[in-house]
């Protein structure tokens, strides 16, 4: 297999430049109540609807961890392949806005609950690793809202105390083409895990994005900017190209680049500077001391371990080894863990490959037609299975599957009641082939003439015939194999 | 003859259950004497008509299961109580009113106790002379040529007691808090052991530091209101998992075979003879109770105010982010969020919550960590490590309470350091989180009271509380104040 | 170490306390004086000593994944210094 080559260089006036990049994903754990408070954690509900008294920060409220969000924090973590820390500490991140009512987030600093690991990108050009500094435990702010009224802001604290866990990658990211394969494989790995619903669109899973830029060879950093809070994969590689772009413009002109945090403009499509975080870099963190160290057992560990579902990666080696998949289809299939589990139940019932030829052409046409995933799918993956088995068995032609998919998608019943039902069963008598194929070279003699004298083509015109006289029930192969034999 | 409000807890709660004294009486008591004591200062929040509603209702239905039936009950203006104005004594939080009641108090009135009302403290419990009060400084009912100061910071609630405006009542002690207001009234305060009252609901000082505990008239209230007031809460990460004890059941003045630790390095520069015989004299009723006296050395001592002065300002600093004028309390204009935010703070606090602020923002901040923050901690293990071998060879510890008796009310404002000195002798004990009290032991020459304190091991109240109540069973402490203020 | 004006400024900044020339010169002096105080703990070796943070030796308590409603909306919003049915109100923030 011929692969492609790494080709994202940016050109300046004085050479090309590299971009290096580095993501902090915040991803909003699965959870029922909040990280340190019992408030529902669902998306949507009336403003300050799901806060108490301890997210809003009221005098002498207390936070109490919710031992399922730690749980959901250590199954990521094995999900990442990284070390599990069986010490791990609470800190305040102090720093004053109007969405975080106690003046302070609580976070882990020091002591992490996750450690170094690693994640696998299949991109164009080979797989590429990319390394996981640490993944950890936080609680995630409100929402203010600044479109309403023009002299001020409102603030809603339902999202306010819901767990987020931080995921930091190092700096290993080289193009907004790799940061997009990343953010789907993260994604990927917490919806097989269930930790995350990785809906972006509701801010579940979001990310601040390190940029810097440097000449193509070199090993030194550039100065990075922190661009915060994307909410899209579009955004993040909008931004980063942006941004790269700027940095180099700002050394080739011989200027410094400000470490500096920046917002991305999704209208202006720009990058600019925060005002609000001008002085915000100081966060004073220091160990919560409303709160204990975290300890997990080993053997706490090992019993999630065991308990882990099949990840991305696993699954795309096996169905590669077990189904005979293309690179290409397992990793189609795999990236969403609802597609591959319906393509394996209908490749183990039917056949390996024409299960995946129907589900991604066929299927995912169907499905992208009428807006619905794979779990709201009009054809359950029993019925597609029988299908295939009656293609198989030469009760039906691919071509008349054809229809009987349609009827499916109408109506889920066992496709050999369509079959039945609509007369579609096709014609494997060869005597009954035989006899029509006898009458169209009859009525066609001029053609078959001009066939024996070289005209090939023509083939395609007999079977045509053939077909058409028999409604299109015809066993397609036996139609071939007598015409071939007929023309001789 | 002794009117009602002279009573002991203890008595008057036997007298209620016995039906010598109603509710109502009882409650009447303590509110005839309490608006007649104004001068003092004691009260922020006045909820005298409905105490009298609650104890009406409560004569004819005695429950003799409920451990404080009928008892008219302040508390510091730090717990946070339902409905009722909650200052920390702070413009901060002028008029706020929460939706919640702390783990402490519901407690009390779990157990048929009856609010009547706020006691006025430093503000945000950061003060040694309760001078720092937004709501006015507080009188102690103790005096000589001038008006003194009750201490701090629970210093309305050390008035309180002392003066009989109250039948006792729960403080808080971060560094001191409870127990050098109670030495500077002749009054008993029992810091228990961190984590063995909930925090829930009390307005935060340093987290790590903070605890509620008792002050009253004398050791059995103490070990009676201890029981009530203790026990593990769920909504507190640092609560103690350990059983529920009968502090007062157990009390007993049959201290022989204690043995008790006198730290050389409690003798401090400066001592007074006074305090220093009085101390002596402490060691000697001991003595002849059956203790054996060792000396022992808690060498850090001297570094622990110092080490306070860090981590309860770095704490601090954090724990009051959350007053920022956006969701309760005060709030000043502004032109934005920031200005709004800064108009808020510098006008609803007052300088030394400032001042700790400033000092803590200080010491965590990017560059002093280390030198600083993290230094404090490490001697704080230090101060705990010689604790924890001190009592290897001792079941409590014996020293004064306070360097000083009461002293006059602005005496002390204009120089932060000689007023942190108050807590030299209280604030070890907090930083190694153990229990101790301090109990009334006599005069000096101007007629002030003075208090001992005696230290005891992790979670183990009761041995304190005993010794203590051995010690002024032969003390025989009386007040001594007039009424001067009526 | 020494608080110098420069290091007033910065932290009243951090703490968002409004400061002023004359808040500021009081606080120089206070300042300085608890942090000649406190120097006194470079006294002390401490040299492979771990910090203590909190004295209580248990495990870190945990709560199940239960929702459970502790107050009504009103309960949150009504000491809001801005009156609001469903908000928080501040000062317009810029970003």
């Amino acid at each position: 297999m011929s692969e492609k080559e790494f080709d994202y260089y940016l050109k300046g006036e004085k050479g090309e430049y590299e971009v290096v990049i580095g993501l902090e994903v915040h991803a909003q754990v699965l959870s029922d109540a909040k990280l340190f408070s019992s408030s529902a954690t669902k998306f949507g509900s009336e403003p300050n609807s799901q806060v108490s008294l301890v997210d809003a920060a009221m005098p002498g409220m207390l936070p109490v961890i919710n031992k399922f969000c730690v749980e959901q924090a250590v199954k990521t973590g094995l999900g990442l392949n990284a070390k599990i820390n069986t010490f791990s500490k609470f800190d305040r991140k102090n720093y004053f806005y109007a969405d975080l009512p106690q003046g302070y987030q609580i976070s882990q600093f020091k002591h992490p609950i996750v450690g170094e690991g690693k994640v696998i990108l299949d991109m164009p050009y080979g797989t590429k690793e990319v390394g996981i500094e640490r993944l950890h435990l936080e609680q995630d702010a409100g929402k203010s809202i600044h479109d309403q009224d023009p002299k001020n802001s409102f603030v809603d604290l339902n999202r306010s105390g819901i767990a987020l866990m931080e995921i930091v990658s190092k700096p290993d990211l080289r193009s907004p083409g790799e940061v997009g394969e990343y953010i789907k494989k993260l994604r990927s790995i917490m919806r097989y895990l269930n930790t995350c619903d990785g809906n972006m669109e509701q801010g579940s899973l979001r990310a601040d994005v390190n940029v810097s830029v440097r000449k193509k060879g070199s090993k030194e950093f550039g100065t990075r900017c922190e661009i915060k809070n994307v909410n899209s994969i579009k955004f993040m590689q909008q931004a980063i190209d942006y941004e790269a772009r700027r940095q180099i413009e700002l050394i080739e002109e011989g200027n410094e680049v400000d470490q500096e945090t920046r917002l991305f403009d999704t209208k202006k499509q720009e990058t600019r500077s925060m005002r609000s975080k001008e002085d915000a870099h100081d966060y004073r963190y220091f160990p919560d001391p409303d709160l204990l160290p975290l300890r997990l057992e080993d053997s706490y560990i090992e019993d999630l371990k065991k308990g882990l579902p099949e990840l991305p990666d696993h699954k795309k080696q096996r169905l590669i080894s077990e189904f005979k998949l293309s690179n290409y289809e397992a990793s189609v299939i795999i990236s969403d863990q609802a597609v591959s589990t319906y393509y394996e139940e209908v490749a183990k019932n039917s056949d390996y490959k024409l299960a995946s030829t129907w589900l991604m052409g066929e299927l995912f046409a169907t499905l992208n037609k009428e807006g619905k995933d794979i779990t709201e799918s009009p054809v359950s993956a029993v019925n597609l299975a029988k299908m295939i088995n009656l293609i198989k068995d030469g009760t039906i032609s691919g071509k008349i599957a054809k229809t009987v998919f349609e009827e499916m998608i109408k109506n889920d019943v066992d496709p050999s009641k369509i079959v039945e039902d609509k007369g579609l069963k096709q014609t494997s008598d060869p005597k009954e082939i035989e006899n029509i194929v006898d009458k169209v070279l009859e009525t066609n003699q001029d053609k078959v003439e001009q066939y024996k004298s070289g005209k090939d083509k023509l083939f395609g015109f007999f079977v045509g015939q053939v077909m058409k006289e028999m409604k299109g029930k015809g066993n397609p192969q036996m139609i071939n194999d007598i015409l071939k034999n007929k023309l001789k | 003859m002794t009117e009602i409000y002279q009573l002991t807890l203890y008595d008057l709660i036997e007298k209620i259950k016995s039906k010598e004294i109603s509710c109502e009486e009882a409650t009447k008591s303590y509110v005839d004497r309490a608006k007649k004591s104004q001068k003092l200062n004691c009260f922020i929040e006045e909820t005298f008509d409905q105490a009298l509603d609650k104890a009406k209702n409560q004569s004819g239905k005695i429950d003799t299961s409920k451990k404080l039936f009928g008892a008219p009950f302040a508390v510091k203006d730090l717990f946070c109580t339902k409905g009722i104005q909650t200052t920390a004594s702070s413009k901060m939080l002028e008029g706020f009113k929460p939706e919640y009641e702390s783990t402490v108090t519901s407690k009390l009135w779990d157990e048929g106790a009856n609010l009547l009302g706020k006691l006025n403290c430093d503000e945000y419990a950061m003060g040694s002379s309760n001078e720092t009060s937004y709501f006015g400084n507080v009188i102690n009912p103790y005096r000589n040529d001038k008006d003194l100061v009750p201490g701090g910071s629970s210093g309305g609630s050390a008035s309180a007691v002392a003066a009989h405006l109250t039948s006792a009542t729960v403080g808080t002690d971060t560094g001191g808090s409870i127990r050098q207001p109670a030495s500077f009234t002749g009054t008993v305060g029992l810091k228990p052991t961190y984590g063995r009252c909930s925090r829930w609901g009390i307005v935060a000082f340093a987290s790590s530091l903070d605890q509620a505990g008792p002050m009253t008239k004398d050791v059995r209230d103490a070990s009676l209101l201890m029981e009530v007031i203790s026990g593990h809460d769920n909504k507190d990460s640092t609560s103690a998992q350990i059983k529920q004890e009968v502090f007062s059941q157990k009390l007993t003045k049959d201290i022989k075979g204690l043995k008790i630790g006198i730290p050389k390095e409690y003798k401090i520069d400066g001592m007074s003879k006074e305090i220093i015989d009085l101390w002596d004299k402490g060691i000697e009723i001991v003595k002849s109770s059956g203790c054996e006296i060792k000396e022992i050395s808690l060498p850090h001592t001297k570094y622990a105010l110092p080490a306070y002065y860090i981590i309860a300002p770095a704490e601090a600093s954090s724990n009051l982010a959350r007053y920022d004028g956006v969701r309760y309390g005060f709030r000043a204009e502004g032109k934005d969020l920031i200005e709004m935010y800064e108009n808020t703070r510098s006008l609803g606090f007052g300088d030394e919550v400032k001042r700790r602020i400033l000092i803590g923002t200080y010491v965590l901040s990017s560059g002093y960590y280390d030198a600083y923050y993290l230094k404090a901690q490490k001697v704080r293990r230090l101060i705990k490590n010689d604790f924890d071998q001190a009592f290897k060879s001792v079941d409590t510890i014996l020293t004064p309470t306070t360097p000083s008796a009461a002293f006059a009310i602005g005496e002390n404002v204009d120089d932060p350091i000689s007023m942190y000195l108050n807590d030299v002798l209280t604030v070890p004990v907090n930083l190694a989180g153990l229990p101790a009290i301090s109990i009334p032991a006599g005069y000096d020459q101007n007629n002030l009271p003075l208090g001992l304190q005696l230290i005891g091991k992790s979670f183990d109240e009761q041995t304190v509380l005993n010794n203590a109540y051995a010690i002024e069973q032969s003390i025989n402490f009386k007040p001594n104040f007039k009424d001067w203020w009526m | 170490m020494t608080i110098t004006k420069d290091t007033v400024k910065k932290i009243s900044k951090l703490s968002r306390i409004a400061s002023n020339e004359k808040f500021e010169e009081n606080m120089i002096k206070d300042l300085n004086a608890i942090l000649k105080f406190v120097d006194q703990l470079n006294e002390v070796k401490i040299e492979n000593i771990e910090p203590l943070a909190s004295t209580v030796e248990q495990e870190l308590i945990k709560r199940d994944d239960e929702v459970k409603k502790m107050n009504e909306k009103k309960d949150i919003l009504i000491n809001s210094p801005e009156e609001n049915d469903d908000f928080y109100v501040v000062p317009k923030v810029i970003e």
